[in-house]
């Protein structure tokens, strides 16, 4: 059974979306959610219709049914089989008295039994009841995968401690010392419910402790009763009680039969196939503001049936697919790491919601909507927590301080530093003393700005630009059609206000491009680019188990040149300036935030604040890390076609899996071209070929005896047998050549987690749930439960739902005038036909396909009211600017929705708009603004721990609200 | 009996995803010429809709395709080729440009070249026609996934099949459906274009059945286009002469796929020889609507039946072509399983390229303020489609509604089929009567499930080699031919002075 959400494969995955076809004819169930009757609805058994954006209420119903029918009357002996070994349902949590009643806490932490108390990490083990009575620590949780005694990472069911097996309880329904009566949060009707949960005291060191299993919250959290007392709903039909079929009605439109009938159907294939329903899902619910609780509510289904590491199971995450398979070797020479340096990498939203001054116009994430519980995150301005988050090491930011980084170590160096450790010292001291400040603490001092912009392989300043009229104004200075207000003032406590908001911080954009697209237009200097079918390259995703070659079919046209040509040239031309600029090694300084897979993961058990006093400030601990890099300037030609010896040295590896590469870094010397770099011999990669090459050769997803390797390593952490994943594809090297003659399927590869021996398709997560090597999760186990304290502050610590933010506090029509004979709409960008993203869209043929333009899809009755008929030209605005266009009326849309799709180019055909001053109309970005979910920043905590391109807040877009009207007579 | 091989195709339109790549391969290939620039011989249209030029399908407005005129006999519907002579310069039938469009381009160079000033160039749409800017009113793909659907889609003329009931009902929540329809030339066996071309420059290959135009006899009268009752003659008005599909001809004798087919990402088109009996044709063209598909199929012979070999090779049908009719994927589709079914036979041309109907998604049920779409079975049942059998009867079978729940329940069934063996959930007696309701043995059902999500590209793709030798003994002697292959000029250069 297959359920689509917020995924529309014919457009998106045009490629492959003839599997989808073809599975029904297998016999697979395929179940369409979406608000329009979208193109992949047309392979659908049903339809589900439901209200933009409320898939998650959707999913909670099903799981309220799924819990209590499968779960609870009658059990399946293969879910709770499932949920006991690759879920973290069985751990304890502690039931915290706050008033006459109790609220869900942390788990339990090992360290609070006597038996446990010499175990190192012990704040990061947790605990089990098991069979016998008596609680146990199992092995595979955080605290076990970085203490330093290897082999007992594992989802063995045992207690390495004590080397006995554990028989987890999954509920303490049965057999319980109290009920207590926990408090849970209702965050529609913003109150609280309180609902009995079975619960257990133990006894401990820090005296008696009252715990619930996870599992048994879940149940309370859901609502389903289980005959215990408090505030359950009766039934399914309880219209009032979250999170019953009858409850989501209200949100989702869609009545309370489908959901129990989908529920039903769901659960009954996944028992019968041992797990066989999957989800596929994408950008078009990536996009709300709650989107990781409509995510979550979805996998709590496949988690609860066991679907998760099934082929034919799981969450297939249609997103994100930039992510390059041999992503080790990519990376050493992609962030120079070859050459021991540590990168600069920012997650975009941050930057953008902070640089282009996105924040001064919001009122901040509480405005919203809230819940019944507050906290110190909840209330604060969301720019004052990513503030928070870069001083406590969770996220990014750069500039890094208000002052030179090259400067911040010459002056360490005056002051007596001597070694790096010196150095580090010296700027450690001046952040904790508050003398250095941070950029982000200041953004709007000129200081602070960002000066140079190289786009390169996207479109930021349209597509990809969230907020587009207010890059226009803050970065670029120019032209904009933004009339909204600034709401920041007052609502901030930390961040440095300036009265007024700076235009232009851009000096230079720099764009390297093979179209005239809006960032192009709108950049200084334009470095043409080859395309795809000019240039040697690879090609391979995260999702796909093939890795392509690209290559030259003809020359690149004109002046341009291929990626690694134009970034080489940049390279030699800034080397030879720098001799006179800069001719001698400087030292420079670069901060990062604790880093995911590795045991920065273990740094912060509680969200001290060191600005408050409440901890000290100690560089990857309480704050960001700090490093010491030596630049020669004048070298970066030379190292830029070398691949430095410092992979050599230290190896491979990423998602926490190292490897050794010594003897094919050698071998490389020896059997292929080299150069001398900063004196010593290295593999040349001064072509793209080359490069290529380096990337293929030197990763465990192309080259089998890399594989072996990666898998040894994982092999010693977890202490289960792993290496024979590698065995029969040892011998495999891949090279861009053989690629050239067809391109290859990956290797089995610990770094990702699908298994693919023969011809077995990948499915995320079979390596898991096969081989017993843990989740990279606190518990190791799939997580129902998230015990970060953030989250508990959020009320997200259970999976739950939220309502969209509320429209007027969100604040995209407060300057809007609603009586310009406007109809206000919700306003989607879902990914488009016949582009990806902005790509191709504008081509002739493609536009000639499309009605000439990039339409304004909607429904008949709101186009009617307007007086509105198809191929209008509209005039669709907000607070955050304009979009001239052509209405597309069509029945496909719902009332009270509106589809713009992802991305056009404001540069074909745009009429000027007469509301805002006869100036240009802008594109899609026009009418956004970007928001940031603050939840999303929390770092140094388990696997909420910063990586970059996986872990921050996401560009949420899509509770957008638009006017549109007719757009009489258009002008150009 | 007088055999003739036609290179034939399948398109299913269950797998359609509705991408228009072939769209975009046939244009690149074939029609990116001055004058063609309007032209889409291979399109991809929404249904309902009125698709590509507007409401083809309305044969009263543009008057193609044939009709009955008698017992066992058909006349085309208008511009019969001596009637046709008679109006020779009027054509009040044919297309207008706005019926296709206008085509345009924008003025990509102004982004490059704009001169400094106070707001932000654009590249304005400009006709190709004119050269001057233009307000694009009509596209090729207008209607595309429901554009405009009060205009389009609403004024579909197969809607005419459905109660007035239903028929309100089509563009409501609960109902609400389309699905893709990619349309070449059909390369029919009883060309309307053909039949009313005045200066005979249309004709159908006798080694393949594909309808050509013969560029140097035409002389542009359009009559062809006109007739066409799929509107699939174009007039090139640069070059004054029409064109159309040529089934990509040069590729296929290079062994190579149509482009349209070759680029089909969704995998869904068959191409497949059938031999057929071209003596019945006008018997068969003459039939009642609802008897159309049926005479037809039965028009199609059977590759393997002996007689018909011998009767075939005596017709001078090579062997390699014979065989290839007995692997073909088409004759399976249309003729073994009765899946496949031609786009308005109504129209009696004798549309040799057939189509799977689409499965699509079970009516919603809400009472109005909540939607709920729940199903007493696992699958679709003809009885609850979105789509009401009746429209696609009146697009694929004449009218004949047992033509399409016979199609229909056959997938479904296949599906079941399957079902049991991938989850096993198909209680006891169920599926032997499900299979048995569907005409279908379990074998069958296997076999219907690999040929439509398992196949590899040589089992939708088989056509025979080229015999090369005849085409080169139709123009001259082949041994000579095998010595002036190589160096040297073909014709001799005329003397410029």
């Amino acid at each position: 059974m297959t359920a689509v959400m917020g995924a529309n494969l014919n457009m998106t995955r045009t490629p492959d979306c003839h599997f989808a076809a073809e599975a029904r004819h297998n016999g697979t169930k395929m179940v369409v959610f979406a608000p329009d009757f979208n193109q992949v609805a047309k392979y659908a058994d049903q339809w589900i219709a439901l209200h933009a954006g409320q898939d998650g209420a959707f999913w909670m119903a099903v799981n309220h049914v799924i819990l209590n029918e499968t779960h609870h009357e009658k059990p399946s002996a293969f879910f709770l089989d499932y949920v006991k070994k690759y879920t973290d349902s069985p751990f304890l949590v502690r039931l915290e008295k706050d008033g006459d009643s109790y609220k869900a806490g942390q788990f339990l932490r090992a360290g609070v039994l006597k038996k446990y108390s010499g175990e190192q990490h012990k704040e990061w083990k947790l605990l089990i009841m098991d069979a016998s009575g008596e609680a146990k620590t199992p092995g595979g949780t955080m605290g076990h995968r970085w203490q330093e005694k290897p082999g007992q990472w594992n989802l063995k069911l045992e207690d390495p401690t004590a080397g006995s097996v554990i028989d987890p309880v999954l509920s303490f329904l049965e057999k319980h010392d109290a009920v207590a009566d926990v408090r849970f949060a209702d965050f529609a009707r913003e109150r609280e419910v309180t609902r009995g949960v079975p619960a257990r005291i133990l006894e401990t060191e820090e005296g008696p402790i009252t715990v619930a299993t996870v599992y048994d919250l879940l149940f309370a959290e859901f609502g389903v009763g289980r005959g215990l007392p408090g505030d359950y709903p009766k039934n399914y039909d309880d219209e009032d009680a979250p999170f019953t079929p009858a409850w989501q009605e209200k949100f989702t439109g869609v009545g309370r039969n489908t959901v129990r009938e989908f529920a039903r159907e769901w659960a009954h294939t996944a028992e019968k196939t041992g797990g066989k329903c999957s989800i596929i899902i994408g950008a078009g619910v990536n996009h709300w503001y709650h989107n990781n609780l409509i995510y979550r509510a979805g996998i709590v289904a496949l988690m609860l049936t066991g679907c998760v590491g099934k082929n034919g199971g799981g969450l297939n995450h249609y997103v994100g697919q930039e992510k390059l398979a041999p992503q080790a070797s990519w990376a050493a020479i992609t962030f120079a790491r070859d050459w021991g340096v540590v990168p600069r990498l920012q997650n975009a939203p941050s930057w953008h919601y902070i640089h282009s001054d996105q924040w001064r116009y919001d009122a901040g994430h509480s405005t919203y909507g809230g819940g019944p519980w507050t906290g110190d995150m909840t209330e604060a301005h969301t720019i004052d927590i990513n503030i928070r988050a870069v001083r406590s090491g969770w996220l990014p930011f750069f500039p890094q301080f208000k002052e030179n980084s090259l400067n911040v170590a010459t002056a360490a160096a005056k002051a007596g530093a001597k070694s790096d450790a010196d150095v580090v010292s010296y700027v450690a001291k001046r952040i904790a003393d508050r003398k250095l400040k941070f950029a982000v603490e200041d953004p709007d001092a000129p200081e602070s700005w960002p000066r140079v912009w190289y786009i390169w392989r996207g479109n930021a300043i349209m597509a990809s630009a969230k907020g587009h009229e207010f890059f226009l104004k803050h970065y670029l200075g120019t032209h904009h059609n933004a009339v909204a207000e600034e709401a920041a003032e007052g609502n901030t406590e930390i961040v440095e206000w300036h009265k007024k908001a700076p235009t232009g911080k851009m000096d230079l954009v720099v764009d390297v491009n093979f179209r005239m697209d809006t960032s192009a237009l709108y950049s200084d200097i334009v470095l043409p680019a080859a395309t795809w079918y000019e240039k040697s390259d690879l090609n391979s995703t995260d999702m796909h188990s093939f890795i392509h070659p690209l290559s030259a079919a003809v020359p690149p046209v004109w002046e341009s040149r291929s990626d690694w040509e134009t970034f080489k040239a940049i390279a030699k031309k800034t080397a030879e300036l720098a001799k006179r600029h800069l001719p001698e090694p400087v030292k420079d300084i670069v901060l990062s935030p604790l880093s995911h897979d590795s045991p920065d993961e273990l740094a912060q058990p509680t969200m001290a604040d060191w600005t408050k006093g409440e901890c000290e400030f100690i560089p990857g601990k309480t704050g960001p890390r700090i490093a010491v890099v030596e630049r020669d300037y004048t070298r970066l030609y030379e190292r830029f076609i070398a691949l430095g010896p410092a992979v050599k040295k230290a190896g491979l590896g990423v998602h926490g899996v190292k490897y050794p590469i010594a003897d094919f870094y050698d071998q490389m010397i020896e059997t292929g071209p080299s150069v001398v770099a900063s004196g010593v011999r290295c593999p040349s990669i001064e072509s793209a070929e080359q490069a290529s090459d380096a990337v293929l050769q030197l990763a465990p997803e192309t080259n089998g005896e890399l594989s072996y390797r990666a898998y040894q390593d994982v092999e010693k952490r977890t202490g289960v047998p792993l290496t024979d994943l590698a065995e029969g594809s040892r011998h495999v090297r891949t090279t861009y050549r053989t690629l050239q003659s067809q391109p290859r399927r990956l290797l089995n590869s610990p770094i990702w987690s699908g298994l693919m021996d023969g011809d077995r398709a990948y499915s995320a997560y079979t390596y898991n749930v096969e081989r017993l090597v843990p989740w990279r999760t606190l518990t190791g186990r799939q997580a129902f439960y998230l015990d970060h304290p953030g989250y508990i502050q959020f009320g997200e610590h259970l999976p739950t739902y939220k309502p969209s933010p509320l429209p007027k506090a969100y604040g995209d029509l407060n300057t809007s005038d609603p009586q310009q004979k406007g109809k206000w709409l919700n306003y989607l960008t879902p990914h488009g036909k016949w582009h990806i993203h902005s790509t191709y869209g504008d081509t002739l043929r493609m536009m000639a396909l499309n009605r000439g333009c990039e339409p304004f899809w909607m429904n008949p009755q709101d186009a009617e009211e307007l007086g509105i008929v198809d191929n209008d030209w509209v005039e669709v605005y907000n607070d955050n600017g304009v979009v001239c266009t052509r209405a597309n009326v069509s029945h496909r849309i719902p009332k009270g929705i509106c589809i713009i799709y992802h991305s056009p180019e404001r540069t074909l055909n745009v009429p000027k708009s007469p509301l805002r001053g006869n100036r240009r109309a802008g594109g899609h970005n026009s009418l956004t603004r970007a928001r940031l979910k603050p939840l999303l920043m929390v770092g140094g905590y388990a696997q909420f721990t910063y990586h970059f391109n996986y872990w921050g807040p996401t560009g949420v877009n899509r509770d957008t609200q638009i006017l549109v009207r007719k757009l009489e007579k258009p002008s150009f | 009996m007088n055999i003739r091989s036609q290179v034939s195709m399948v398109f299913h339109l269950d797998k359609c995803i509705g991408c228009h790549t072939c769209s975009i391969a046939c244009k690149n290939v074939w029609t990116d010429r001055k004058g063609a620039e309007y032209m889409w011989w291979n399109n991809v249209e929404t249904k309902p809709g009125t698709g590509f030029p507007t409401a083809w399908e309305d044969q009263d407005q543009y008057g193609g395709g044939f009709v009955q005129s008698g017992e066992g006999l058909v006349q085309l519907r208008s511009n019969g080729r001596y009637r046709g002579m008679a109006n020779i310069f009027h054509n009040p039938r044919l297309p207008q440009l706005d019926d296709y469009y206008e085509p345009w381009t924008y003025r990509y160079e102004d982004l490059f070249t704009a001169k400094a000033g106070d707001d932000q160039p654009i590249a304005r749409a400009v006709s190709l026609v004119t050269g001057k800017p233009i307000e694009i009113e009509a596209g090729p793909n207008w209607d595309d996934d429901l554009s405009g659907s009060p205009i389009y889609a609403a004024n579909d003329p197969n809607l005419e099949a459905l109660t007035p009931a239903q028929r309100a009902q089509m563009f409501e929540m609960e109902r609400l459906v389309f699905f893709y329809l990619p349309r070449i030339c059909n390369h029919c066996s009883n060309p309307a274009c053909v039949a009313s071309c005045p200066s005979g420059a249309l004709y159908k290959r006798g080694e393949d059945g594909v309808v050509v135009l013969n560029q140097d006899r035409c002389r542009g009268w359009r009559m062809c286009v006109s007739s066409c009752p799929y509107k699939k003659t174009y007039f090139n008005w640069s070059t004054g002469k029409s064109e159309k599909c040529v089934l990509c001809y040069p590729r296929l004798e290079s062994g190579q796929a149509p482009a349209c087919f070759h680029s089909c990402v969704g995998r869904i088109r068959y191409l497949g020889v059938v031999l057929y009996d071209a003596d019945k044709i006008v018997e068969v063209a003459a039939k009642k609507d609802e008897e159309l598909v049926q005479a037809q199929r039965d028009m199609i012979l059977d590759p393997k039946d002996p007689e018909i070999i011998r009767l075939a090779l005596e017709a001078g049908v090579p062997w390699s072509v014979i065989e290839s009719a007995q692997k073909s994927p088409v004759y399976k589709f249309v003729k073994e399983w009765g899946l496949a079914l031609p786009l308005h036979v109504e129209y009696r041309t004798l549309p040799m390229l057939f189509y799977v109907p689409p499965l699509l998604p079970i009516l919603g049920n809400g009472d109005g303020n909540l939607y709920e779409t729940t199903n007493d079975e696992l699958f679709g049942t003809l009885d609850r489609n979105r789509l009401p059998v009746e429209y696609l009867a009146r697009m694929f079978s004449g009218g004949n509604v047992g033509l399409i729940r016979y199609a229909l329940k056959k997938m479904i069934a296949v599906r079941y089929h399957r079902r049991q063996i991938t989850v096993g959930d198909v209680e006891g007696d169920k599926l032997t009567q499900i299979l048995a309701e569907a005409d279908l043995t379990a074998e069958e059902a296997e076999a219907i499930y690999r040929l439509t999500s398992l196949p590899n590209f040589e089992d939708r793709f088989v056509i025979p080699p080229m015999h090369r030798e005849e085409a080169i003994m139709a123009l001259t002697d082949p041994l000579e031919f095998k010595g002036a292959a190589g160096f040297g000029f073909i014709t001799p250069p005329e003397r410029q002075l």
